[in-house]
């Protein structure tokens, strides 16, 4: 029934760019990137409670791959090469820094996008000698669309074998107390490890897949931090422990900013601030927790 | 046979050392007391044991099997166990996922669902299986010792490390705690038991070894060593000669 | 040029210590990582200028004014926003993750209120700018006040840290919050003292950043990394180890910038980060687990 429901709803987010306008196309893949994004943000953070803020990091990989690459290979191959060299920095960062307490592991992402940047700014500039790219692939925006709906879909489906696998339980564990995790026999080097490269590999996917929407590509623009921030507020507003919390949050909150930024460009960051705060006084675990205790409170009263 | 052997374990921190050249061993099925002062170092050399600290000189094997050096998952899934001097819970988890997880991660390597009877087994002894589904949280302290306890039963371990798993409890909870780890001892386990209550070293633990300053100073039968001098002195203070 | 160079390293890296003081003051003393802290550094660098272009108030009388206000605003800042989450977070764990996310959202609130009102133009004063002869090497007299602005700011913070009952009863709480209570120490009251403390140290950073060094409203977060790597390096609560850390970060930015590229001093930054973290990661100073 639940499986029946899910692919009725599929269905219907598929059909739905033949009966919206080119704006409301445009929505929609804003809404489906940032849903994958957040998704794929939580299946690491979600049960490990390791706040990572290298989202950008790893989705201006996967467009700058895109954007060297879109002229040499294949678009298929393109892809596939976007998500290995994701993975790869994933798995050289992982190793380096999961080993440390969470607090540092905050740190070091909140500058690894910057750092990236600036690594490949300099790079372009020194070496190739250019500093913008072009992207020309024959996708159109329901192309587009399309793939990265597959890419949301797929990321939620892994969420949900996970969650019921071994993988799924360790995570939980290591979320909860490392101490009492490597006790009970869980290596937790590996088991951040395959999650955080999962995680990182999804990211870089849609960064990806989104590319082509940007036409022309530099660091400055692939490596926007806002993206990051937007992706961790989005992902603990509906709760980044839960299967479809993060796409909760995202729908709503990418509206919002959508609205915001189109009519309020300059007090913008005041309001991702603002909400911010709020998520983190007024929802700490999230949207759908949040309905829940409130619905356990009701039945409390009633009772 | 020994299982657990400890030859010349030793741990410095900076120009401290908390365990210097300790070497005991643990025969198969054997309760035994670990006893001392505080500060004498006996959760450090649990800590040595589970792998939780490195030893800075000396070996710790089971069954031949040399455990120094290893990793605590691989050191768990060898088949040591362990409490906590200050009790970890996981919260966020019920009880029976609490306990399902050694079981499936422990040296058992149980599927999720024969780790499920054996985490249910796990509780009932302990006596926490009507509540397999409430969350660990919103347990009381005697329950959550209890949990702790299940949780280390259920990885089905050759060795079970207690730090101090009946401290804090009133007289009839440490009578039911005694009579619970007596209920082990049938099960064939072997068990080291850090412990300050003497009524409890005494109804379980036929043997103990004594620590004083990170050194070994006794291991012998417990009767014994609750009346030697050296011991005594231990407890009451170097310069009291008792 | 390696003179000069080792100069401007040093007065880069002095206020950079400052700065780690207030922030490894603020996360070893109350546990609360404030991610917003460069965005507070910059409020009390575009008040002086503020105080200075508008006022006409020189900026070292102005230092006087911002050094209490910042103790104040970071007051105020704990019992609005901080006490509540340390309240709530009860047991461990919760309150770092929390207070990064309400920082962060501190971070954007602040950043966006300093776009507004200074817009993303660079800013600076000219202020002192005559050269003074020092060993030889030309070297700007704002440059050599603020050096001497953070030696004596940080200076005194040392001293009282170690010296009086005050700076005991902190470094107690930093040892071990959960047993300060009893020994007599209010421990909400502590924390308090060092957060607003560490915002101070923060505006004082700022504020003599700002007589010498251009800046603009979106460099918060730059400033924030900076001050993370140095306590990172020096180990997290770790007076010393942020003062020699903090140097020297400075020196080796002076040195990429003028033998490499500007544009790889946070790569440099960065770089020392990781090299730290995987080697020592309890802190260049730290102990070794």
């Amino acid at each position: 029934m639940k499986v029946l429901l899910i692919a009725a709803g599929l269905a219907v987010l598929a059909c739905a760019p033949f009966a919206v306008s080119d704006y409301g196309l445009g929505l929609l893949i804003g809404a489906v990137t940032y849903v994958t994004l957040a998704s794929g943000w939580a299946l690491f953070s979600g049960p490990t409670r390791y706040v990572s803020l290298a989202t950008v990091a790893f989705y201006g990989i996967g467009a700058y791959t895109v954007a060297v690459l879109n002229e040499a290979l294949p678009y298929p191959l393109v892809l596939i090469s976007a998500a290995a060299v994701g993975a790869a920095i994933a798995l050289v960062v992982g190793l380096s820094t999961l080993r440390l307490a969470g607090i540092y592991f905050v740190i070091f992402t909140f500058g690894l996008a910057e750092l990236v940047r600036q690594l490949i700014t300099w790079f372009e500039v020194n070496v190739t000698g250019t500093l913008g790219r072009y992207i020309f692939l024959d996708l159109t925006a329901r192309d587009i669309y399309w793939q990265m709906l597959a890419l949301g879909a797929a990321t939620i489906g892994l969420t949900a074998w996970i969650n019921r696998s071994r993988l799924g339980l360790a995570l939980r564990v290591v979320g909860d107390d490392e101490v009492v995790a490597a006790h009970s026999g869980i290596n937790l080097a590996r088991t951040k490890l395959i999650a955080f490269v999962l995680s990182a590999t999804i990211l870089t996917l849609a960064g990806a897949i989104a590319s082509p929407r940007f036409v022309y590509v530099e660091p400055a623009i692939a490596f926007n931090p806002t993206i990051s921030f937007l992706t961790v507020i989005m992902a603990l507003l509906g709760g980044a422990n839960r299967l479809w919390g993060p796409a909760l949050g995202a729908v709503p909150l990418f509206l919002v900013f959508e609205w915001l930024s189109a009519n309020f460009p300059d007090t913008y960051p005041i309001f991702l601030g603002l909400l911010f705060i709020a998520v983190v006084f007024a929802l700490p675990d999230g949207i759908l927790a949040g309905l829940e205790k409130l619905r356990r409170r009701g039945g409390e009263v009633r009772a | 046979m020994t299982l657990l052997a400890i030859d010349g374990a030793t741990k410095k921190f900076d120009g401290l050392t908390a365990v210097n050249e300790v070497s005991f061993g643990l025969e198969a099925g054997e309760i035994v007391g670990l006893l001392g002062p505080n500060g004498s170092g006996k959760t450090t050399l649990i800590n040595l044991v589970s792998g939780e600290l490195a030893v800075t000189a000396g070996s710790i094997s089971l069954n031949g099997q040399r455990l120094t050096g290893r990793r605590r998952d691989q050191i768990a899934r060898a088949g040591i166990a362990r409490t906590f001097q200050l009790v970890r819970i996981l919260p966020s988890l019920t009880l029976i996922e609490n306990v399902t997880i050694p079981a499936v991660f422990g040296p058992g390597r149980r599927t999720v669902a024969e780790a499920q009877e054996v985490a249910l087994e796990a509780l009932k002894q302990v006596g926490l299986s009507e509540m397999a589904t409430a969350s660990a949280a919103d347990l009381t302290y005697i329950d959550q010792k209890r949990l702790e306890l299940a949780r280390a039963l259920a990885s089905e371990p050759k060795v079970l490390l207690l730090d101090e798993w009946l401290a804090g409890l009133n007289p009839t909870e440490l009578a039911e705690g005694i009579a619970l780890i007596r209920s082990l001892k049938e099960s064939g386990i072997t068990i080291l038991m850090v412990e300050h209550i003497m009524e409890a070293v005494r109804a379980l633990c036929p043997r103990v070894v004594v620590m004083n300053s990170g050194r070994l100073i006794a291991d012998e039968a417990t009767e014994t060593a609750l009346r030697d001098p050296h011991v005594i002195a231990a407890y009451l203070g170097e310069g009291a000669d008792a | 040029m390696l003179l000069t160079t080792l100069i401007l390293g040093l007065v880069l890296g002095a206020t950079y210590a400052l700065l780690a003081l207030g922030l490894t003051l603020q996360y070893g003393i109350c546990r609360i990582m404030n991610l917003a802290y460069g965005e507070l550094t910059l409020v009390a660098a575009f008040l002086l200028v503020v105080l200075f272009k508008s006022f006409g108030l020189p900026p070292l009388v102005a230092l006087l004014l911002i050094c209490p206000a910042g103790y104040a605003a970071g007051w105020c800042l704990y019992t609005v926003m901080m006490r509540p989450l340390v309240q709530r977070s009860g047991a461990r764990g919760r309150l770092e993750v929390d207070s990064i996310l309400a920082t962060f959202g501190l971070l954007f609130l602040i950043q966006g209120g300093l776009l507004v009102v200074f817009g993303a133009n660079f800013t600076s004063i000219s202020y002192l700018d005559q050269g003074v002869s020092v060993l030889g090497v030309p070297v700007a007299l704002n440059r050599l006040v603020a050096l001497v602005i953070c030696v004596v700011a940080g200076g005194a913070l040392v001293a009282a840290l170690n010296l009086t009952r005050w700076g005991l009863t902190i470094r107690a709480v930093a040892q071990s919050p959960g047993s300060a209570p009893l020994v007599g120490i209010d421990v909400n009251r502590v924390a308090r003292q060092g957060f607003a403390l560490g915002t101070s140290l923060a505006a004082t950073g700022g504020a003599s950043l700002a007589m010498y060094q251009t800046f603009s409203a979106t460099d918060g977060v730059v400033f924030t990394m900076k001050a993370l790597v140095i306590v990172i390096m020096g180990g997290v609560g770790n007076v010393a180890g942020a003062l020699v850390a903090g140097v020297a970060l400075g020196l080796v930015e002076t040195v990429v910038a003028t033998a490499i590229d500007p544009g790889l001093t946070l790569a440099a930054t960065f770089a020392i980060f990781l090299a730290v973290l995987l080697w020592r990661p309890n802190g260049l100073f730290g102990r070794r687990s």
